[in-house]
């Protein structure tokens, strides 16, 4: 993919050596040989995270395996001034966990063991390096599972969940990261532990847990996280609906919330999607539907048919053009298969594509859909809509070619518009994915300088020295004004061959 | 029902106006809405900014989940609005009295029986439109399901005792009414009533509230309630029935009986005598039985256990026993209403640094608290 240029100054190489290896030499003695990296060639595979366009070497990588030696690494930072960027399993997409050039990488992944579980309070203690899907695979045989299922829970880390808040398929029901822990043990940059939230059903003082949720790794280094359990559904089923018109499919997922039913699950293909993933996973999806609807019930049997029965009723009367039900466990897959490959199967249409994860209220997302449909145009490049409809939460995914210095550039303003397309239509620049590096400038769009003070003034309360991750998500004043001269001619760029930033 | 912008603009600059003189003169503001919750939380006796004039609801779309209201919207509007459209709050926030506003509601962050099953006041904020210690009108949040653009400063207002901020406005998620309810009550133990409780928590059953008031040495009635699809709660009804030889309540007297609970309006919770004070315990899903020295025998359970009422003599010292049987289980206790014959001056709530992983929270608190409000305009000390 692309190399993009950032706001690093030109740096003094001799500096920064000297700063590296004052750094290594500080941390030595607290971490065995294999766990402190900093030649280039073990450093490289953390210059980025799931956001390949974003790229950057950091002074050295520390993977500590015990919460003291994350607290001393921190300490030692502290003192020394240097920057962290605290890292799960590199899976975001929005470039949170790249690197700062003069800073230290802090991977948790070594953190991995599930602490305890217990199931008849429904809780269980985990590191933050252990991963999404292992904390349910290890209570599966209780009857449990731990809801939020972000599309990478193979390897995404619960750590990293917190840091970014996110969702999943199943969380118009089931709720997001912060509606699922209960209490988060983290380190504070000065190296002093603290417990965010408790066991019990609230806290003394005010809801910290609430503010650390979705912080992007900037105001504490998560060391424990205590998740809430829910018991398995003992049947899922799922509805596919075509719609030969993207409006219907729009109206429809609104008419399935009005009537007072709160699916599973609610996701939405575009036409270029369904084409994509039917050549790919051969699921028997119809392909001269406008739109396809997938919507799952989950629950007892009894609970089930009877959603069912209502969820069908309301998409026959939205228009639907087909309907089919899952008959058993294998169908039901066979459904989801075509919506959970779309990444993939975006990934055979061009070289490259960009993920965008804008949410608007539900109403819109036919207007929001008919807007991006003439950016297509207007950039020159294709675009897959596959989204969870159920909370307005669109997932664009545009297709460019990487190599292609001028298709990136397109890309990128694409984005950018689609972006403030949400905004506009009542939305947000990021329902899941996180601001991270990736959206920082969106966020001169989204929020006033008033609210962008507080959110500083919001980071300095945890750490007044802003060491942590201090270059995301949240927009210097000047990025800002910068920002704003830029787009001054209408989403052109006044010199795209500058370094921009 | 929603004051046009003109008359909204100039009553925000009329909040804007008071918050800057108070700024300039170096006193607080005591945010109230409509006084219905004035008991709770640490007394003050500074001049009061009355949110009532600004109040409606601005934005109401079933099919987006969401209503935004002023902060001083009557709170049994918003629910008469919700209930027309077969929606509702669904961790029930208690009123205590005709005149609760939607912004006290928040500031109490206080939530009724269906908290164990859906999650509390915080959960369920999407965005907020505050006026900061500096005058600020400042929009976080949004009207949006999922949003992680900016930290998450909505979801610290409730509960937050009006020490943060003012609240303008909000938008809050709301909830299809259950298609079915019904209750069943039934004569356990205590022990007994916290395992079956925690036990059917961790199986697929539509297990909605809970709510166990009885004798701290023996018997007590257990009350559950189901809600969900019709098919779950019917399955539901014979199974458990027949667990703890339960039966069911009628709907209209279940109702009462929920309501009564969340309003704290049982005789169990009686009246207090000037030198007693009703706690409120806030306790891990693992605690058991716990033994307050001095307490009156009966007791109210709610949320599984979670959330304990105990009346018991109001003296300091009987709030530090208190306060150490709950920080021993992982929990913490409030000083919930106090009898008039106690000090008004009683801290009321556990301190952040009564606990040992929230002492370095402290500074963290305040350090946040004077970047919304620099003059501590609204450091009431409601909240500590």
């Amino acid at each position: 993919m692309v190399l993009m240029n950032m706001v690093t100054p030109p740096p003094d190489l001799a500096a920064i050596t000297a700063l590296q290896s004052k750094l290594v030499s500080a941390l030595r003695p607290i971490l065995p040989e294999y766990a402190l990296l900093w030649e280039p060639e073990d450093t490289i595979p953390y210059e980025c995270d799931g956001l390949a366009a974003y790229r950057r070497m950091p002074l050295a990588v520390a993977l500590p395996e015990t919460e003291e030696q994350v607290a001393q690494i921190l300490k030692i930072c502290f003192e020394m001034q240097i920057p962290v960027v605290p890292r799960g399993s590199g899976t975001g997409l929005s470039g949170g966990a790249m690197p700062i050039s003069q800073g230290l990488v802090l991977s948790l992944a070594k953190l991995k063991k599930i602490l305890s579980i217990d199931p008849f309070t429904r809780t269980a203690v985990v590191q933050p390096g252990v991963r999404n899907l292992a904390i349910s695979e290890a209570v599966a045989h209780l009857g449990l599972y731990y809801a939020p299922d972000p599309s990478s829970q193979i390897a995404c880390s619960i750590g990293g969940n917190v840091n970014e808040n996110s969702g999943g398929v199943h969380c118009l029901k089931y709720g997001l990261t912060l509606h699922n822990v209960l209490r988060v043990r983290g380190i504070l940059m000065n190296g002093e532990i603290v417990e965010f939230g408790s066991l019990a059903p609230d806290s003394p003082g005010l809801d910290l847990l609430a503010i650390v949720m979705g912080s992007e790794g900037m105001l504490a280094v998560v060391t424990e996280v205590t998740v809430k359990l829910v018991a398995k559904p003992k049947l899922a089923r799922v509805i596919m609906a075509s719609f030969d018109d993207i409006e219907k499919g729009g109206n429809a997922v609104a008419a399935i919330i009005a009537a007072g039913i709160i699916p599973a699950g609610l996701e939405m293909m575009d036409k270029a999607t369904t084409r994509a993933v039917e050549e790919f996973v051969h699921a028997g999806y119809d392909l001269d539907a406008t739109a396809i609807l997938l919507c799952e019930s989950d629950g007892t049997p009894e609970e089930v048919a009877e959603e069912i029965e209502r969820m069908t009723k309301v998409l026959e009367e939205s228009g639907a053009s087909g309907i089919q039900i899952s008959k058993d466990e294998s169908e039901r897959l066979k459904f989801w298969s075509g919506r959970k490959n779309a990444f993939p199967a975006a990934g055979r249409l061009a070289p490259d594509y960009y993920c965008m994860d804008g949410t608007i209220p539900r109403r819109h997302i036919a207007t929001l859909l008919k807007r991006i449909a003439g950016m297509e145009e207007k950039y020159g490049l294709g675009c897959l809509n596959v989204f969870h409809a159920g909370d307005g939460n669109m997932h664009p995914l545009i297709l460019f070619n990487g190599a292609d210095q001028d298709e990136w550039h397109r890309a990128e303003e694409f984005g950018t518009e689609i972006l403030e397309a949400c905004v506009e239509l009542g939305g947000t620049i990021t329902g899941e994915h996180g601001v991270g590096i990736e959206k920082i400038n969106s966020m001169c769009v989204q929020f006033g300088e008033g609210e962008r003070e507080s959110f500083w003034g919001v980071k300095s309360a945890f750490d007044p020295e802003k060491l942590l991750n201090p270059d995301k998500a949240i927009p210097t004043l000047n990025r800002c004004a910068e920002y704003g001269r830029m787009r001054i001619s209408g989403g052109k760029l006044p010199h795209p061959e500058l370094e921009r930033f | 029902m929603t004051a046009s912008n003109q008359t909204g603009n100039a009553i925000i600059d009329a909040f804007r106006e008071q918050v800057l003189n108070a700024a300039k003169n170096g006193t607080k503001l005591s945010i109230e809405g409509g006084a219905t919750k004035s008991w709770y939380g640490n007394p003050n006796s500074f001049t009061k900014l009355d949110t009532r004039s600004y109040s409606g609801i601005l934005e109401y779309q079933p099919e987006e989940l969401v209503i935004t209201a002023c902060a001083g919207t009557p709170l049994r509007e918003i629910e008469a609005v919700l209930k027309e459209k077969n929606q509702m709050l669904a961790f029930e926030p208690p009123h205590f009295g005709e005149q609760a506003t939607f912004g006290g509601a928040i500031a109490a962050g206080l939530a009724g029986p269906g908290r164990i099953s859906v999650g509390n006041f915080r959960d369920f904020v999407l965005g907020a439109r505050i006026l900061d210690g500096k005058g600020q009108d400042l929009a976080f949040g949004g009207k949006v399901m999922k949003n992680v653009a900016g930290y998450d400063v909505s979801r610290l207002l409730p509960g937050s005792m009006g020490t943060l901020s003012l609240l303008l406005e909000a938008s809050v998620k709301v909830l299809p009414r259950p298609a079915a309810t019904a209750t069943l009550r039934c004569q356990i133990s205590q022990e007994n009533a916290l395992r079956v409780l925690n036990e059917w928590a961790g199986q697929p059953l539509p297990l909605s509230a809970s709510c166990w008031i009885g004798s701290s040495t023996g018997d007590g009635e257990l009350s559950i309630r189901l809600a969900g699809a019709a098919a779950a709660v019917k399955a539901a009804l014979p199974l458990i029935s027949s667990l703890v030889m339960a039966s069911e309540v009628d709907p209209h007297t279940a109702e009462i009986f929920w309501n009564d609970l969340r309003e704290q309006q049982l005789s169990a919770f009686g009246k207090l005598s000037g030198d007693q004070t009703l706690y409120r315990l806030a306790l891990p899903a693992a605690c058991g039985k716990i033994t307050i020295p001095n307490a009156v025998d009966e007791l109210i359970l709610e949320w599984h256990g979670q959330q304990r009422w105990i009346k018991a003599p109001g003296d300091e010292a009987t709030f530090t026993a208190i306060k150490n049987i709950a920080s021993s289980h992982g929990g913490h206790a409030t000083r919930f209403k106090q009898g008039a014959n106690l000090d008004p001056a009683f801290q009321r709530f556990t301190l952040l640094t009564e606990q040992a992983h929230s002492k370095a929270l402290e500074t963290v608190q305040e350090r946040l608290r004077s970047a919304f409000d620099p003059a501590g305009v609204f450091a009431t000390k409601r909240l500590p």
